[in-house]
């Protein structure tokens, strides 16, 4: 199910502002890919080219290439409607569908995608809930509104609302950061399992995180407010954090940034 | 404990003075502002009950001078010595000419709101909205010359054509005469509250939190499943609101009615064919020629209106609470 990313000569762009300049990567398939920087680097523009969500923003615009194994997701003649139901997402803040039970909530993106059997539904919605480990917590109220949550459980709901579909890769950006170090433990633990099955991208400010989650830690950083942001290395996470090749990259780990 | 000696019982009332003596600072601007607030409060519940004690006292003269029911006669003659009215056909007209307005309104104002705020592009969008806004603004006579002058002599087509094909059915037989009817009346009260309803449904549909259409976007909605996963659901309660501010103008609509319809005390299966009645308009078009007894009859059938307006806006309520815990402004 798992996917390679490769991204070649990137650049996006809010209206006349370049957000981020000239990005290229690799990002293995199953596998954690960690983005860490300082804000306004660029990181949750760039996680959001990579399945298309940069055009709805207005004046959202991209350049370069994103190759999901051999297909170019800016290619001619490519709807970026099935990029994104290739190319799951979960966002900082939980965005349950506030109308939706929890059972809907899970279900809205196979009923997008097509026809079920109410009973192929039961079993995907409980596997995704199971994979997301909120099954125990909500079993006995699948038909409760999906906002009636904790904030922590809203975020793991999210995630089984975007696994259900089975997509290839699953992007997050700063999934833990409106939550308590509890949900928090309980995400991390939950990427640690996702990687089996899909390509995980994560963007994240707390050292600590990428360090227990990632295996690849991507650092970004822009040279000025207003400059466009730039990747500045990728490698193995344990190099990243132990012994990177370039001094900004240490400097902002340490805590010596700015 | 003692019970007879309760501290509510031992305490005497504080003097008047004992604000100022308890230490409690009061500015002559807080003093001047609660009198004014408190003041107008009060005089706006003297003018309500003030204005319902004189309306009821009327209605009851009036219907206890009615020789014949008041809510199933099909006549008005409020004068001479055997007064014999009822409010049955201005009821039926006023629902069901309010009823067609909805039914057409409210999907068209529905599908524009969207069209503004989702699918047109900015450089369409408000200018679009402000003259939607401006239509709101026409005054109702206005509509009612254009329904009279316009409208009237082209339904009839319509009108030809609905009975050739649907005539069966009773609701549509048109038997050629000036297209001043209810169904008329209907369409020309859609148009009318067609702006509000949709102006009102297009801000609704504005505040829909980016985050909720992205849930949607991210799944890999397009953008009709967006509008039916993410904005409808949200914009629910809001468009029902519109939707009553729109049947409110469409109840109590006078001017435009009164110039359409070619009015009769008659309730007819027919919607196409001229005749029947509502509220405001037999009001209007009878009170300055009736006598006081006449003017009490009018005000009574004034009140139902009142009441029909009082019951539907509570349903609508019903309608809104009874899904707040899945309203999507709490989060
Ligand atoms: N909707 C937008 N319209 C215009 N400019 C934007 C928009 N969103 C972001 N930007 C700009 O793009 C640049 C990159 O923003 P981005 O949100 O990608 O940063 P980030 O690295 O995710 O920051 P953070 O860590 O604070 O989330 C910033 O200069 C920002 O001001
Ligand atoms: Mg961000």
């Amino acid at each position: 199910m798992a996917k390679r990313i490769d991204v070649s000569g990137l650049n996006a762009y809010y209206g006349a502002h370049k957000a981020i300049d000239d990005i290229s990567m690799t990002i293995e398939p199953r596998s954690v890919t960690a983005f860490i920087g300082p804000s306004g680097c660029g990181k949750s523009t760039f996680l959001r080219t990579l399945n298309r969500m940069h055009e709805v923003t207005p004046g959202g615009r991209v350049e370069g290439k994103v190759l999901l194994d051999d297909e170019n997701l800016y290619g001619a003649g490519v709807d970026p409607v099935a990029v994104r139901r290739t190319v799951g997402m979960v966002f900082q803040r939980p965005n349950p569908f506030p109308t939706m039970s929890i059972f809907d909530n899970v279900a809205a993106g196979l009923r997008l995608n097509g026809k079920y059997r109410k009973s192929e539904l039961k079993d995907i919605v409980e596997r995704s809930l199971k994979g997301a480990n909120l099954w125990n917590e909500v079993k006995d109220r699948l038909n409760k509104p999906g906002s009636g949550l904790s904030g922590g459980q809203q975020q793991r709901l999210c995630i089984a609302r975007a696994i259900a579909v089975e997509p290839q890769v699953l992007l997050m950006d700063e999934p833990c950061s409106a939550l308590d170090p509890i949900s928090t433990l309980a995400i991390e633990d939950l990427i640690g399992e996702l990687k089996e099955r899909f390509t995980i991208v994560i963007v994240t400010h707390n050292m600590q995180q990428a360090a227990r989650v990632s295996d690849r830690t991507a650092f970004f950083n822009l040279a000025a407010v207003g400059k466009p942001g730039k990747l500045i290395e990728i490698d193995e996470t344990e190099r990243i954090f132990s012994n990177p090749s370039v001094q900004a990259t240490e400097d902002y780990i340490s805590g010596r940034f700015g | 404990m003692d019970y007879s000696t309760s501290p509510l019982s031992e305490t005497p009332p504080p003097p008047p003075a004992a604000a100022s003596v308890s230490g409690r600072t009061v500015r002559p601007g807080d003093r001047i502002f609660l009198g004014l607030s408190r003041g107008s409060g009060v005089a706006l519940l003297v003018i309500m009950a003030a204005i319902a004690a004189f309306l009821t006292y009327r209605s009851v003269l009036a219907i206890s001078g009615d020789k014949s029911n008041f809510f199933t006669t099909l006549d008005w003659n409020a004068t001479g010595t055997e007064p014999k009215f009822g409010i049955a056909v201005l009821a039926f007209g006023t629902v069901v000419s309010s009823v067609i307005a909805m039914a057409i309104a409210v999907p068209v104002a529905v599908g524009i709101a969207l069209f503004i705020s989702h699918y047109a592009p900015r450089k369409l969008a408000s200018p679009l909205g402000y003259v939607i806004d401006l239509l709101a603004a026409v005054p109702s006579i206005v509509y009612g010359l254009w329904g009279a002058l316009f409208l009237v002599p082209h339904l009839s087509g319509l009108y030809g054509w609905l009975d050739d094909y649907l005539g069966w059915t009773g609701i549509f037989s048109y038997s050629n005469g000036a297209a001043r009817s209810l169904f008329t009346v209907g369409i020309l009260l859609a148009i009318m509250i067609l702006p509000i309803v949709t102006s009102v449904s297009r801000e609704v549909f504005l505040q829909v939190p980016r985050m909720h259409e992205e849930a949607a976007l991210a799944l890999g909605a397009t953008r009709w499943e967006v509008i039916r996963m993410s904005v409808l659901p949200f914009g629910r309660s809001g468009v029902i609101s519109a939707s009553m501010l729109g049947l409110g103008r469409a109840l109590g609509e006078t001017m435009a009615v009164a110039t359409v319809l070619s009015p009769s005390f008659l309730i007819s299966a027919s919607l196409l064919d001229p005749g029947g009645g509502t509220f405001a308009q037999n009001i209007a078009s009878k009170f300055s020629e009736a006598d006081t007894f006449g003017q009490d009859a009018l005000i009574a059938s004034g009140l139902v209106l009142f009441v029909i307006t009082l019951l539907v806006n509570g349903a609508a309520r019903l309608i809104i609470a009874r899904r707040k815990e899945y309203s999507g402004a709490s989060s």
